[in-house]
């Protein structure tokens, strides 16, 4: 009856656990919340990484502005996200305008190394007559830590950068009025790599920390935060967080199930009847 | 039990996992440096094209009043603003008074709105469009303080005023170093006025706009002053070096300096054992340049070896291209002996591979913005997988084997064991 209880209590513990992990991955930092409809976000564009407008994943960035203008937003990216970002530019009324014009996003990371995108439309060819042109890039997988020589995503500031790539001299100066979001998956355990940032490539983060050991003021953030900062949702995750925990101890608990199975298939029903038990 | 204590250890492993995630490592505060109010000078076109009706039926200067009095009601309260015309008084035909002709209508300052648009009110198209030396004088209205400063001129026709060519001028208040930006906007322009506003507005990191109805001037104008509000962190200006001895050393911050075409600058860095530098540079194209261009930021120990680099290219229409790399100093060094806590000294290296048309001047230099980081270094890697964690369904797999073959072991070594003392 010994192997009985065993198993009972190994099942339990390995419902609890497993039930533990399903918790853990909801509260996690890194799940993220992203409502497809998109919250209403800022209604202005930085023009330049310096005065880049935050916005969060899931928000809806709208800016009105200059057919020419370089517009810049900064989201923060915590690792196991695979962002997209979409944006969509409502061109000048077509009778105004000379010629076909050529629109393009491109995102940078923190360090300002431009990223690739790994699938969407990132620059797209407007018609002279089209009344808009819809963009969009989907980043790889953030990871919580790369090699100093690797041009991997890293957590931390994403600047998108929205422009007209090639434009007719005539049409420049135009009004536009630009829709910029970014919505985020969670990759899971997939990319979940060892090593990890003390700290998230956020520029300007040596003063920040500074600022913060001199006030003292450790986990009071701040309202008035420089306009190129931006945390996700409850903070960066550290990238320790992985679903790999759970399935490691679920291997763990399958094979101490598979033992016990083991066990009792060769070891017999325990102690013979007619055998006495030991003194 | 053995159950037990993986399920002890794996919830002990999700509970640090979990307080680990939870607090954030970088809950952050911290504001810029006390800054002086935004300064904006307004630069009104009142020259004598200005009548001409094409504004949603209205002379240009209605549409130019009429706008300013809806953006001096919206001028939010910090922002100090000024006014300046070109071409307001001198009707006459003489050039060289006529290129004179601007004045500060307004002085920068906090903004009393009832006098302000009192001022605005007296204006009537006049004269000629100096706007060259209405530049140099807005942005001599600009001066003193570490304010942000945007100049937006607004204006239906091109400078009449050669051989300064407004758009060098720009140019030259931009390698000031003051941090002067400014927006153009033209009303009905025509190509030549195109051309040049564009030119101004690049050369300064503005915005050129093409304005043909009132609601996008004024709309448009609020939206400039409002953006010399916003809070934003002012760069230092420093001044790179030939090679990297005698380059200037620079610690954690914001800096800008200038880089002719083909130019090589240097700066240093001193990095800590245990820390980790950041660098990212960005070069602006802020005038006329060949369609392929790159930039290259290479981390340099003193005896010239590369140790990282970050590297660009890029082709079309751009305002800056950019790049940057990243260097954590392990916590030993062992290199010169002595090792321990001494702070290495790293060469940063920043180049461009810009190129211009002949036609195009190539002084000052192009602006460089230069971000240096210095944090705490990265938890090493000591495995590809997290801590060595595996997942997918083979791990599973696996483990439940070597699970099942362990037990099976088990039972047999305790069946034996029996046998064993039954028999004895």
């Amino acid at each position: 009856m010994r192997t009985v209880r065993m198993l009972t209590a190994a099942a339990l513990a390995a419902g609890g656990l497993l039930a533990g992990a399903g918790a853990a991955a909801a509260d996690s930092p890194s799940a993220s919340a992203s409502p497809s409809g998109g919250a209403a976000g800022p209604t202005e564009a930085g023009t330049a990484f310096r005065t880049a407008t935050p916005v969060k994943p899931g928000q809806r960035a709208t800016a009105e502005a200059s057919t020419g203008d370089y517009l810049y937003w900064v989201l923060p990216l915590d690792s196991g996200q695979r962002a997209t970002v979409k944006a969509s530019v409502k061109l000048p009324p077509a009778a105004s305008r000379h010629a076909a014009s050529t629109w393009r996003i491109d995102v940078y990371d923190g360090l300002r190394r431009r990223q690739a995108c790994t699938y969407g439309a990132q620059s797209a060819a407007a018609a002279k007559d089209a009344a808009s042109v819809e963009l969009s890039c989907t980043l790889r997988t953030v990871r919580p830590g790369a090699e100093p020589w690797a041009h991997d995503p890293l957590p931390g500031s994403y600047y998108v950068r929205l422009t007209a790539a090639e434009v007719a001299k005539e049409d420049l100066g135009q009004p536009v009025r630009v829709e910029v979001s970014a919505e985020t998956r969670d990759t899971g355990g997939a990319f979940a790599v060892d090593g990890a940032l003390a700290q998230p490539l956020v520029p300007g983060i040596t003063a920040r920390l500074a600022a913060e050991a001199e006030s003292g003021a450790a986990g009071s953030a701040g309202k008035d935060r420089p306009a190129a900062v931006g945390e996700p949702d409850g903070g960066w995750s550290g990238g320790r967080w992985s679903d790999r925990w759970v399935w490691t101890a679920a291997g763990g608990v399958l094979a101490a199930l598979a033992g016990v199975f083991g066990y009792s298939v060769t070891r017999g029903r325990g102690r013979p009847p007619h055998v006495p038990p030991r003194g | 039990m053995i159950t037990r204590k993986w399920a002890a250890a794996g919830a002990c492993g999700l509970l640090a996992a979990l307080a680990a995630g939870l607090f954030p490592a970088s809950a952050a505060a911290g504001e810029p440096a006390a800054k002086d109010s935004p300064k904006v000078e307004l630069v009104l076109d009142v020259s004598g094209s200005m009548r001409a009706t094409d504004i949603d039926g209205k002379s240009r200067m209605a549409a130019a009043k009429q706008a300013f009095n809806e953006v001096l009601d919206a001028t939010p309260e910090e922002v100090r603003l000024g006014i300046r015309t070109l071409g307001a008084d001198y009707p006459g035909d003489d050039r060289q008074l006529g290129c004179k002709d601007t004045k500060q209508l307004y002085p920068v300052g906090k903004l009393d709105r009832v006098e302000a648009k009192a001022a605005v009110a007296t204006l009537a198209p006049t004269g000629w469009t100096p706007i060259g030396p209405a530049l140099l004088g807005a942005a001599e209205d600009l001066k003193g303080g570490n304010a942000t400063r945007r100049i937006v001129l607004i204006t239906d026709g091109e400078d009449t005023c050669a051989p300064l060519d407004p758009c060098e001028v720009a140019r030259d208040i931009a390698a000031q170093g003051i941090h002067l930006v400014i927006d153009t906007l033209g009303l009905v322009p025509d190509a030549k006025t195109r051309e040049q506003l564009v030119c101004i507005a690049e050369a300064t990191g503005g915005t050129y706009t093409s304005v043909q109805h009132t609601a996008e001037l004024s709309g448009r104008v609020k939206q400039l002053v409002d953006r010399a509000a916003a809070p934003v962190v002012t760069p230092v200006a420093t001044q790179g070096a030939k090679q990297c001895q005698g380059a200037p050393k620079l610690g954690a911050g914001l800096y800008t300096d200038r880089e002719s075409f083909g130019e090589h600058r240097w700066y240093q860095v001193d990095v800590r054992p245990g820390q980790e530098l950041r660098a990212s540079v960005s070069i602006a194209a802020d005038r006329a340049v060949n369609n392929d261009y790159g930039v290259l930021l290479r981390a340099v120990t003193v005896h010239g070896r590369e140790i990282v680099r970050g590297s660009e290219a890029g082709d079309g229409r751009t305002d800056a291209i950019s790049t940057g790399l990243r260097y954590p100093k392990g916590e030993s060094d062992d290199e010169d002996g002595d090792g321990g806590t001494a702070a290495e000294t790293v060469c940063l290296q920043v180049g461009n591979s810009f190129s211009a048309p002949a036609s195009v001047k190539t002084a000052p230099g192009m602006p460089v913005e230069l971000v240096i980081d210095l944090v705490d270094g990265p938890d090493g890697a000591s495995d590809a997988a997290s801590f060595g964690l595996g997942r997918g369904w083979w791990l599973l797999g696996l483990l439940t084997l070597a699970g099942l073959v362990a037990g099976l072991v088990w039972g047999w070594i305790s069946r034996w064991r029996i046998s064993v003392w039954r028999t004895s």
